[in-house]
């Protein structure tokens, strides 16, 4: 799971009113290289809330990322990198990731993020 | 500028719109877009069709993407007969031909006929015939820069499942384009590793990932992305993808390390989907703040014909009334949820609603969606959506009494608040009557109740079936 997935996701279980952002339980990272696409990250840029981006890829052992970000920053290469780094090739390869509300553990296997609820948090 | 658009005798109804949306990816835009009209005396399902696009450049970017264009020409001259033919070629300006027959080019005549078949020693005799052309370059078989084709057709009616054509019909061009239909062997079924039991085909995959209109740098959505076969399709472009599925066996395991749904783009030498998670498309993990963050949603949602579609919360919704289900707490690591039926209507519903949050403005929602057929002909009411402009639609016939058509949707207007409003009032309703919908959405049961009953309801319509004229041509 890359942090791009990370940012989009959130707890949906039934009552949680801000599952939002996903506490990462990591057990193994992996690195997947991933080709440089500048206009994709600049549109997802725009889509990113940045905090949790920043906070995930601390829990991930990437300490690059500023803990503000803004616009005008894209226009630096250096910045662009590491976004790119950060976004798509940090890759959460077991783990899990943890509701900020009810701390309910939706696990992380090969890669996978499992979102699928139990039948009494639907 | 005009062209002849000759278009492989298949799959019809996904021809022109392959074409149009090719033609919206490659610079047409509303103020200067694109016109068919058709040859004298064709039928709408005929091979040949002019079309009007703004450039040359244009007109070859969309022939050598597409599935389904033999070829797209700048047509030199036609007729009825090869004496029309010479005439027409030879009032044919110039300044149009003399640049493509200098001495320092390599060229090569094909010779191509629908609806008959002529041999060989008679193609080089036309070839021969075509002297009047002044060519002074040198022949290439192999590699020429320009290809020029001689396309005949005879007249017939409607026999054969071949479109009514009356009068016989010439024409002579230059190749400005055609479809690399090459890539379809290299990435038919069965050359792949990982194969579910409704794995898109190859060729239908590609004709998904155009109508979507997949590029380098867009991303690319399947929510029910099973073995990720129309997926490999949108990567082939370049599209970045994303893909989920309910089903963890499939889209977590596979078949083993070399034989799941990243082996399937490893395979081919694609990049890798950005993202494959186990979600439910009734209940989205998204979360509140994220919006209009695919440019795509391609799929073929499980309608319940070969792979019955699921959702979360089986047991509740089905003990409803005696009380939910509950997870003992030792009992919650590693447990497997139940799932529910997930009736089409709901599933075409949470889609609707998925694609109009979610995608981009100006994105598009490319999904198949089944019908009953009744009468030799298909209830043409198709889903609707406020944020939505149904913008093409293409029939592929199954069987005698069930289609499916692939449904092209662009979104033109924003998610409002009134509208998730709506879909939660429904989301509910549905919810709360499951089993109702579950019946009434159930194409399941018409698809495979025996087809008698059908006529006898309809009474005389079996009259008229065997009366209508035998022409197949949606079964191409």
């Amino acid at each position: 799971m890359r942090l791009l997935t990370h940012n989009m996701l959130s707890s949906n279980i039934k009552g949680v009113a801000n599952g939002f952002p996903l506490k990462i339980e990591v057990v193994t990272v992996v690195e997947k290289e991933v080709e440089f696409n500048i206009e994709f990250l600049k549109k997802m840029f725009s889509k990113v809330e940045w905090k949790a981006l920043a906070e995930a890829s601390r829990t991930m052992g990437y300490t690059e990322l500023p803990e503000n970000a803004d616009a005008s920053m894209l226009d630096s290469d250096d910045f662009l990198h590491k976004f790119h780094h950060a976004l798509l090739e940090l890759h959460l390869e077991e783990g899990a990731l943890v509701c900020p509300e009810t701390g309910r553990k939706f696990p992380v296997n090969k890669g996978v993020p499992n979102m699928l609820l139990h039948e009494d948090e639907v | 500028m005009w062209y002849l658009c000759v278009f492989y005798h298949r799959l019809l109804d996904y021809r022109k719109p392959e074409v149009e949306s090719l033609a919206q990816l490659f610079g047409v835009t509303s103020s200067n877009s694109l016109e068919w009209k058709l040859p004298k005396h064709h039928h709408s399902d005929s091979p040949f069709h002019f079309v009007n696009l703004p450039s040359e450049q244009i007109a070859q970017n969309v022939a050598n993407r597409s599935i389904l264009v033999k070829g797209i020409f700048e047509l030199w001259g036609e007729g009825s007969s090869s004496e029309e033919l010479e005439e027409s070629i030879k009032n044919y300006p110039d300044e149009r031909k003399l640049p493509y027959l200098t001495s320092d080019s390599t060229f090569k005549i094909a010779v191509e006929t629908f609806g008959k078949v002529i041999s060989f020693e008679e193609q080089n005799k036309r070839i021969q015939s075509l002297s009047y052309i002044p060519f002074k370059g040198r022949v290439s078989l192999k590699n020429p820069n320009h290809t020029f084709w001689l396309i005949e057709t005879d007249d017939y009616d409607s026999n054969n499942g071949l479109p009514p054509i009356a009068g016989r019909r010439i024409f002579f061009g230059r190749e400005i384009g055609a479809a690399d239909r090459k890539l379809l062997p290299t990435y038919q079924l069965k050359s792949r590793n990982f194969l579910g039991p409704t794995a898109m085909d190859a060729e239908m995959a590609f004709l998904m990932a155009n109508q979507a209109q997949a590029k380098a740098g867009r991303l690319v959505y399947d929510p029910f992305v099973g073995t990720g076969s129309i997926l490999v399709a949108a990567a082939h472009y370049g599209a970045i993808t994303m893909g989920a599925d309910i089903d963890i066996r499939v889209v977590r395991d596979g078949r083993g390390p070399d034989c799941n749904v990243w082996s399937n783009f490893k395979q081919y030498g694609l990049p890798m989907p950005i993202a494959l998670l186990r979600a439910d498309n009734n209940l989205p993990p998204w979360r509140l703040g994220l919006k209009e963050v695919f440019d795509a949603i391609v799929c073929d949602p499980p309608y319940g014909v070969r792979a019955g579609g699921r959702k979360s919360g089986g047991r509740k919704l089905l003990k409803g009334v005696i009380g939910p289900y509950t997870v003992p707490d030792d009992k919650r690591t590693g447990h497997i949820p139940s799932t529910a039926p997930y009736s089409l209507v709901e599933c075409v519903h949470d889609l609707l609603d998925l694609a109009a949050k979610m995608l981009v403005l100006g994105g598009r929602l490319v999904y198949f969606y089944p019908v009953v057929r009744e009468d030799e002909s298909i209830d043409t009411t198709f889903p609707e959506h406020p944020c939505f402009k149904l913008v093409a639609t293409s029939e592929q016939m199954l069987s005698y009494r069930y289609s499916r058509v692939l449904l092209t949707m662009v979104k033109i207007g924003p998610y409002t608040e009134e509208i998730a409003l709506a879909a939660r009032i429904k989301h509910l309703e549905f919810k709360e009557n499951h089993l109702k919908w579950l019946e009434e959405g159930n194409l399941h049961s018409a698809v495979f109740s025996p087809a008698d009953n059908h006529l006898k309801q309809a009474g005389d319509t079996k009259i008229s079936k065997e009366s209508k004229a035998r022409y197949r041509g949606k079964y191409v």
